[in-house]
């Protein structure tokens, strides 16, 4: 076991960075990054199209950039980073497992962990698409690390599955690049990706987006020679008749982002069967005491900005705990989701020990216009926000005063749901 | 008098606008549902612009085997293809630094492709 840290982040992406720098600079002198790539930045690396960052900076930067001045203010010291080194094990008691081809196996304990593992996609696998295992068919993310990263084109003649917005840059990044994209099939009525990208990487090229439409086929025995597409009924099961043959090398997959969470089930953390990510509280806690989340292993954004200020609270939280200047909870109030709000997070509020303002994230489960979120303290109606438009590809927010909810004596429960405007 | 079709993408509603333009003037925009949608037609009809950003080959360096480049600034949108094409062949040897420019003028736009990682 080697000499423990006050705070062991898990992950070198935007989430484990933000986390860092805001632990250090809330007077943390003791924290190590573990990052199993060669380079910090995580995702960002392989995300070289712009965008990023017009919160935080108030310009656009591309994700290489938007990671690299996240970099500099951790590289300016009081951080300790290992890179090439995969943690493979979380216990309880945070002992940290990793290994590295230089170091090996190593054990390293901390007072307080922050889980910022960031997704994985989804594969194939959890499709069901008959057909042969041809060549040719990658998770849209890959196909943007080979060309990006390795620079490798994976095909030439591309039809897309799924419009998520990594499908839908990847469409664009394929047509730069010479290759013809056929489509982008949508089994949804709508796009999970986010306006701009539809406008910017579709109809910039005139990409066609086939919304209730899915394969329900891939043809080819070594390598994809054509996918069989079908429009969709309103409960997503293809319609006879309606399938139509699209030649071509190569199907991407942008069918959606799961929370990487195999190390946070070691530690025996609680997963919400919504987000897939941790339950966590008012500090972004998890059911572990002293192991903290943010960024997509607790539940994925559609905006990098985000994943850096939730972070940047979990840093500050978990060196509040690693000095013992973290109040122990008294006690948490459970918030619920209903009515068109998939899920929010945090899951539990502690009202004598939030910020005076908590930002509360969440989602809706389809396109509602003209709607108003509310926020129900033990049925009594406490905001009721008018939205003129609302879509699951676009994280909300609501913001929660903690005057409000220590004015409400004995809160049992507090309900967001979407209303009549 | 030509009229063209935009999404809006202002905000997730996406309204679809239905811009008249004519003698490289906007005369009318409809389907908005608020102020920030004409102002969106007025720039995207009369004179769309884009960052363009790919990335090129990189000898010499430890970090990386390619380079992430974008356009300094904003290109007219219908030159972005000719000026992704112009990088083809373009390979840049190690060490580049974020901003270093990778290719000059790209496509006869007057701006440069900077690269956007370290190699």
């Amino acid at each position: 076991m080697t000499n423990g840290y006050d705070i062991l982040i898990i992950g070198g992406g935007p989430a484990g960075l933000a986390a860092a720098i805001a632990a250090r600079d809330a007077g943390c002198a003791s924290i190590l990054v573990v990052e199993r790539d060669c380079e910090l930045g995580g995702i960002l690396n392989q995300c070289i199209h712009n965008g990023f960052g017009l919160i935080t900076f108030d310009e656009e930067l591309t994700g290489p950039e938007y990671a690299a001045r996240f970099e500099e203010l951790a590289r300016a010291g009081g951080i300790d980073f290992m890179l090439d080194t995969m943690v493979i094990d979380i216990s309880a008691d945070k002992v940290v497992t990793a290994v590295s081809r230089t170091s090996g196996m190593v054990r390293i304990r901390a007072k307080a962990i922050i889980l910022a593992m960031g997704c994985r996609e989804r594969p194939r696998g959890s499709l069901n698409i008959p057909g042969y295992r041809p060549a040719g068919i990658y998770s849209a993310g890959t196909a943007q690390r080979l060309v990006n990263i390795e620079g490798f084109m994976p095909g030439r003649e591309v039809v897309i599955l799924g419009s998520g917005d990594i499908g839908l840059i990847m469409a664009r990044r394929m047509t730069l690049e010479g290759a013809h994209v056929a489509c982008v099939a949508e089994l949804m009525p709508y796009s999970g990706g986010l306006k701009r990208n539809i406008v910017q990487c579709l109809d910039d090229f005139g990409i066609p987006l086939l919304l209730s439409h899915t394969v329900v086929r891939i043809e080819g025995k070594k390598r994809v020679e054509a996918v069989i597409i079908a429009e969709v009924d309103g409960r997503g099961k293809p319609i006879p008749g309606t399938e139509t043959a699209y030649p071509c090398d190569t199907l991407l997959l942008s069918v959606g982002l799961i929370p990487e969470n195999e190390l946070s089930l070691s530690a025996g953390i609680g997963l919400s069967p919504v987000t897939r990510g941790p339950v966590v509280n008012e500090v972004l806690e998890t059911s572990v005491e002293g192991i903290f989340a943010a960024g997509n292993v607790l539940h994925v954004h559609d905006l990098v900005d985000y994943v850096s200020q939730e972070a940047a609270a979990a840093g500050r939280n978990a060196a509040a705990y690693a000095r013992g200047v973290l109040a122990g909870s008294a006690g948490a109030v459970p918030l619920t989701a209903e009515d068109g709000i998939r899920y929010t997070v945090p899951q539990t509020i502690d009202p004598v020990r939030m910020p005076e303002e908590l930002i509360v994230r969440f989602r809706v489960d389809n396109v509602y216009e003209d709607r108003s979120v509310s926020v129900y303290f033990d049925g009594k109606r406490m905001q009721h926000r008018k939205r003129s438009i609302l879509a699951p590809g676009e994280m909300e927010q609501v913001k929660l005063k903690k005057g409000d909810l220590v004015a409400s004596p004995d809160l049992k429960e507090i309900v967001f749901k979407l209303e009549e405007a | 008098m030509e009229q063209i079709h935009l999404t809006c993408i202002r905000c997730p509603r996406g309204c679809q606008l239905d811009v008249k333009i004519e003698g490289g003037g906007v005369l009318s925009v409809v389907g908005n549902a608020c102020k920030r949608g004409e102002t969106y037609a007025q720039a995207e009809a009369t004179n769309p612009l884009r960052v363009a950003t790919s990335s090129v080959p990189v000898t010499g360096s430890k970090l990386a085997r390619m380079v992430s480049v974008k356009t300094a600034g904003d290109i007219p949108k219908a030159k972005v293809l000719e000026a992704v094409e112009s990088l083809r062949g373009v390979t840049v040897e190690a060490p580049i630094a974020i901003g270093d420019v990778i290719v000059r003028d790209a496509a006869g736009t007057g701006v440069d492709f900077i690269a956007t990682r370290r190699a």
